[in-house]
């Protein structure tokens, strides 16, 4: 019994080192945080794709089972939610007006500045069919990928807010990275101050705002939006509101929180890098894309306002820079607390497609 | 259940000496009995568990079930097996949980390497002092986790996501002691 106990016992400590180094050699040659198929590897988007119709099987009961609760639970809420409804109601037809006076002005300005705004950007639909909340990776799988013609990089929102970008895609499901995730790196703005930092998640659930500079640069509640540094994510997507960890550190309070993400949007937004002529920007070439069309003549009534505007306008003007984001901000404000946040985001979103 | 693993536990992978034991004939200790079907079962379990599911705000549990598996395993018998399991199901794991390939076999491994080696203490302790192990080994296994994610990702995960992932992994003891009581005695050869 002896004898054969020793050979036993070698064999497994020489399998427990083989296998060991096989994970080592792994784990230091893994490339997930690089963007693009080949970082996310060839044995990651095989498992997606096999991964993402088996998780919307059996996903598919508790959808059920969650729309059949919200079918009775409409029904117990109904007159509460009526009066709600019919207060936001009365909220919205004041901003209304609003919104119509200053989207006049915003065109004007814009106009006048010749301002250059984010292309259109498509979106599309998913539903997330697995979900991973662990502290060392936290990611969704979505039913939607290159057929649709979702890249690695898209932003991905739900409707309340940005939840993350998609890391890893394949025919028929996306891996999205959410805000979350340890390797999840997204530049952002105090929408108050226009302070800049650098939203880093680590597997909690309120992402640092790690760089954050200045006096006071964030108060409890402030808005948080994608600042669109880096071209990665278009400025202005809601994000969250600022609140202090206990630990002193300056946390956000996701919007994506507020409610389960059944269902996400990944919106086709090609950062500018990819859009431009890189080699015409390595060579020095000054126009990349043709400057907007000059403005209508202002109004009468508008032009002592924009003397100075208009005579920048009429200087020759150096030729636009590729990388330069718009100096205004078109992005909303987001209020920092109350429910389903609209989103008006500052590009120009065409529609969703049907999952 | 309050039967303890007294005596039975000796030959760890740095022992040579048997700590005795009841004398009974060796059966054949079946592979796919001891290693696959419960590996089968941990994978399905945590793919079931990646449902996108919120009751009152909270997500399901994500627990690392193949910590159990690695403790159970490692103090059953040794195994030139196990480890390749070990290292599968980890895989498993990261490709599910889109962590860092390798991240999860490595931290499997390491704690099934510590049970092992450690096996020889444990012999003659009782249901709670191994839990107290199986406790031990989930910190390992998180632990090494915590460090692989520090220096992938150069930010330290959230400590009480951690700690809460740790707590649901310790509290599945009882289905861990099940599959150690049903296959430690097969083998008396690695008692």
């Amino acid at each position: 019994m002896e004898g054969i106990r020793v050979p036993v016992t070698w064999a497994a400590t020489a399998a427990l080192i083989l296998c060991g180094l096989v994970a080592a050699t792994l784990l230091l040659n893994d490339r997930r945080d690089e963007m693009g198929v080949e970082g996310w590897g060839a044995a990651r988007t095989g498992f997606d794709r096999v991964a993402a119709p088996a998780g919307g099987v059996v996903s598919a009961p508790v959808r059920w089972t969650g729309g059949a609760f919200g079918y009775v639970a409409d029904y117990w809420d109904a007159v509460g939610e009526n009066r709600r409804l019919k207060r936001r109601l009365r909220d919205m037809e004041k901003l209304r007006a609003e919104v119509v006076a200053l989207r006049d002005v915003n065109q004007r300005y814009a106009s006048l500045l010749r301002l250059r705004t984010d292309p259109p950007a498509a979106m599309v639909a998913a539903r997330v069919v697995l979900d991973a909340r662990g502290p060392s990776s936290t990611t969704r799988l979505a039913n939607a990928g290159t057929e649709k013609r979702i890249r690695p990089g898209h932003p991905v929102l739900s409707e309340h807010g940005l939840v993350g970008r998609v890391a890893g895609v394949t025919r028929g499901a996306s891996r999205v990275l959410l805000l979350t995730d340890p390797a999840s790196r997204t530049p952002v703005l105090i929408d108050r101050t226009n302070a800049r930092a650098i939203l880093t998640g680590d597997g909690g659930p309120n992402p640092r705002l790690e760089f954050l500079r200045g006096t006071a640069p964030a108060r409890e509640g402030d808005a948080i939006l994608t600042s669109g540094d880096g071209g990665v994510f278009p400025r202005g997507l809601p994000v969250g509101v600022a609140v202090k960890g206990v630990d002193g550190v300056w946390r956000a309070r996701l919007y994506s929180d507020r409610a389960p993400i059944d269902y996400v949007r990944v919106l086709l937004f090609d950062d500018f890098s990819r859009l431009v002529n890189q080699r015409a920007l390595v060579d020095g070439v000054p126009a990349v894309i043709a400057p907007p069309a000059q403005p209508a003549a202002p109004p009468a009534a508008a032009r002592p306002q924009s003397q100075g505007a208009s005579a920048a306008a009429a200087r020759p003007r150096p030729a636009p820079r590729p990388a330069a984001r718009p100096a205004a901000r078109p992005a909303p404000r987001p209020a920092p607390a109350g429910p389903a946040q609209p989103e008006r985001p500052s590009y120009r979103a065409v529609g969703p497609t049907a999952p | 259940m309050s039967r303890g693993y007294s005596g039975q536990l000796g030959g760890g992978f740095g022992s040579g000496s048997r700590l005795g034991g009841p004398s009974r004939a060796a059966r054949p200790l079946n592979p796919v009995a001891w290693l696959v079907l419960p590996a089968l079962a941990a994978a399905l379990i945590t793919f079931l568990l990646g449902v996108p599911l919120r009751i009152a705000g909270f997500g399901l549990p994500e627990p690392v079930l193949p910590v159990g598996l690695a403790f159970a395993w490692a103090l059953i018998r040794p195994s030139a097996f196990a480890p390749v399991v070990l290292l599968l199901l980890g895989l498993f794991l990261d490709l599910l949980w889109g962590a860092p390939l390798g991240l999860w076999p490595l931290s499997l491994l390491l704690a099934y390497g510590g049970v092992a080696f450690a096996r020889p203490l444990m012999a003659g302790q009782g249901y709670a002092a191994t839990w107290a192990w199986y406790v031990a080994t989930v910190a390992v296994a998180l632990g090494a986790a915590y460090l692989f994610t520090t220096l992938d990702a150069r930010v330290r995960p959230h400590i009480w996501a951690v700690l809460s992932q740790a707590l649901v992994t310790a509290l599945l003891y009882p289905l861990v002691a099940r599959l150690i009581d049903q296959f430690e005695d097969v083998d008396p050869r690695f008692r």
